[in-house]
């Protein structure tokens, strides 16, 4: 068991596909309510490790927990039911429903929530992103900015302690990307756990109560937004910061 | 021995044409049991071989190679007469839809199979972030998405099963072909060669070209839907904005 105020524990992760050794013992403790957010150049791993925190991906050695519970590829339906929603950048939404379908599906299939109770929380939840109107559209017929904003919804609508975002935003039109950040400013104003990884300065210094910079496998330097933007040491760190910042 | 241009020939045809009408019916009947037999042992298949699993896989593989790589009529001939010897004997309805049914199965196993591997895998991470196990998420996210992409091969497996039933003449079948086959080689009927086969024929033509088209449409439809999906993808370095 971890400590008990640890949403989320790795440690000592590593993770390999095949001979590619993509993460390198991490160490990272995640606290309720804490926004985290996760920065590096591509291919660092980030979304491999994000993806270790609900189970999309097993780690090769070390423990992941979640609230002191082991996540294994055996427990994840049943943890990130009770804990965790993800946001991806490349929406995936069901194609074959609604978006009001969308929204009901898991929380009654899953939590046993009555059709009625499901609706009305899938409602106020699309209210919250600005596309009541959409209730009964088709995904695909939607920008891309309106899916993720449904897609945001969606994971709020399972009232997840924890919600990751893998790049939200990086599937969008720039014209797009403001609309779905805003909605995420907004959530991190409820008490919920979020990890974020985004290439969005501007939102990590405004949300951020920590920030951590990945590369090659390792999480290379660690901080609060004012630190990485004011005074960052790791050299890596201060390429990739110049480089994103312009 | 009759033309096809002989009036007489036709006249038989007309005469005795509850033959090819009981003959088609029992052809469709066959065709339809064995369509229920090949979907349980196709859908069943192709969640084993993208189970993940590798005894299911395993096990999915070698019934598909089996079934694939032997003649249909072997099978047939093998269940009805090998078992027939060995005090087993099945009637002949029975070997046509088990056999029809082992035989179309496991080429349904592999249109299942693709289906399931063209539903994108971010539709099973979405799935599993939101705490579905393996059978909620088969059964409400990917295998509503599997059976469109699978609608039109599913509708040429049927053709193809609906004109196999005509196997089923080497083990004294009842269906269209053997029917067809016993009325021209029948003691009263003899000779009608031409105007049965071709009335048997067109019977089958009648059946199948319209599940044909009605594939080929499903097709387009799925074509058109999935290129009107809009084009979003840029990359994060792009996307990057300044502030
Ligand atoms: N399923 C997989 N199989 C094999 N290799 C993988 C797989 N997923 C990721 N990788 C590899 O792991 C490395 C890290 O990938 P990851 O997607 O975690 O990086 P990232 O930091 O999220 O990059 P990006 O910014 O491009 O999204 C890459 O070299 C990638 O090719
Ligand atoms: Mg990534």
């Amino acid at each position: 068991m971890q400590a008990a105020s640890s949403m989320i524990s790795l440690d000592n992760v590593t993770k390999r596909f095949g001979s590619n050794e993509v993460l390198k013992g991490i160490n990272l403790q995640v606290q309720a309510g804490e926004k985290l957010v996760i920065i590096g150049p591509s291919g660092s791993g980030k979304s491999t490790l994000i993806r270790l925190m609900n189970g999309l991906e097993e780690a090769t050695s070390g423990h992941v927990s979640i609230d002191g519970h082991a996540m294994t590829h055996r427990h994840r339906a049943k943890l990130n039911r009770e804990y965790s929603s993800m946001v991806f950048q490349q929406f995936n939404l069901y194609p074959h429903m609604t978006v009001l379908e969308n929204l009901i599906l898991a929380p009654m299939k899953l939590k046993g929530v009555s059709k009625e109770d499901a609706v009305k929380c899938a409602m106020e939840n699309l209210k919250r992103v600005g596309l009541e109107e959409k209730a009964n559209a088709y995904p695909t017929t939607l920008s891309g900015g309106q899916q993720q904003r449904i897609a945001i919804a969606r994971a709020l609508t399972m009232k997840s302690s924890i919600v990751f975002f893998d790049e939200p935003t990086s599937a969008l039109d720039p014209e797009m990307v403001k609309e779905v950040l805003d909605i995420m400013e907004d959530l991190s104003k409820d008490n919920i756990t979020m990890v974020v990884v985004t290439h969005e300065m501007g939102f990590a210094r405004k949300v951020a109560d920590r920030m951590i910079f990945c590369d090659g496998g390792s999480i290379v330097e660690e901080g609060t937004p004012e630190h990485f933007f004011t005074h960052p040491e790791n050299e890596r760190t201060k390429r990739f910061l110049s480089k994103i910042l312009h | 021995m009759s033309t096809v241009l002989s009036a007489r020939a036709w006249e038989t045809v007309w005469t005795y044409r509850a033959t090819f009408v009981q003959g088609l019916l029992n052809t469709l009947e066959t065709a339809g049991i064995a369509l229920v037999i090949a979907l349980i042992i196709g859908f069943t298949l192709g969640l084993f071989s993208t189970s993940g699993h590798k005894a299911l896989k395993a096990v999915a593989r070698v019934y598909v190679e089996f079934f694939q790589n032997t003649p249909l009529i072997l099978q047939v001939c093998f269940l009805y007469y090998v078992l027939a010897y060995s005090g087993m004997g099945l009637p002949v309805i029975v070997v046509g839809f088990i056999s029809l049914g082992l035989y179309h199965g496991a080429y349904i196993s592999e249109v299942v199979r693709s289906g399931i591997e063209a539903v994108p895998a971010g539709q099973f991470d979405a799935a599993h972030s939101q705490g579905f196990e393996y059978f909620g998420m088969m059964r409400y996210i990917i295998l509503p998405q599997t059976v469109r992409i699978i609608l039109p091969p599913m509708g040429n497996q049927v053709v193809s099963l609906i004109k196999n039933t005509s196997c089923l003449y080497i083990v004294g079948g009842a269906d269209l072909i053997a029917s067809t086959y016993n009325f021209v080689t029948g003691d009263n009927t003899a000779g009608a060669y031409g105007p049965a086969y071709l009335v048997s024929g067109l019977i089958f033509f009648v059946i199948c070209y319209p599940l044909s088209m009605l594939a080929v449409r499903w097709e387009a439809r799925l074509k058109k839907r999935t290129a009107a999906r809009p084009a979003t993808q840029t990359t994060g370095e792009e996307a990057t904005r300044d502030e």
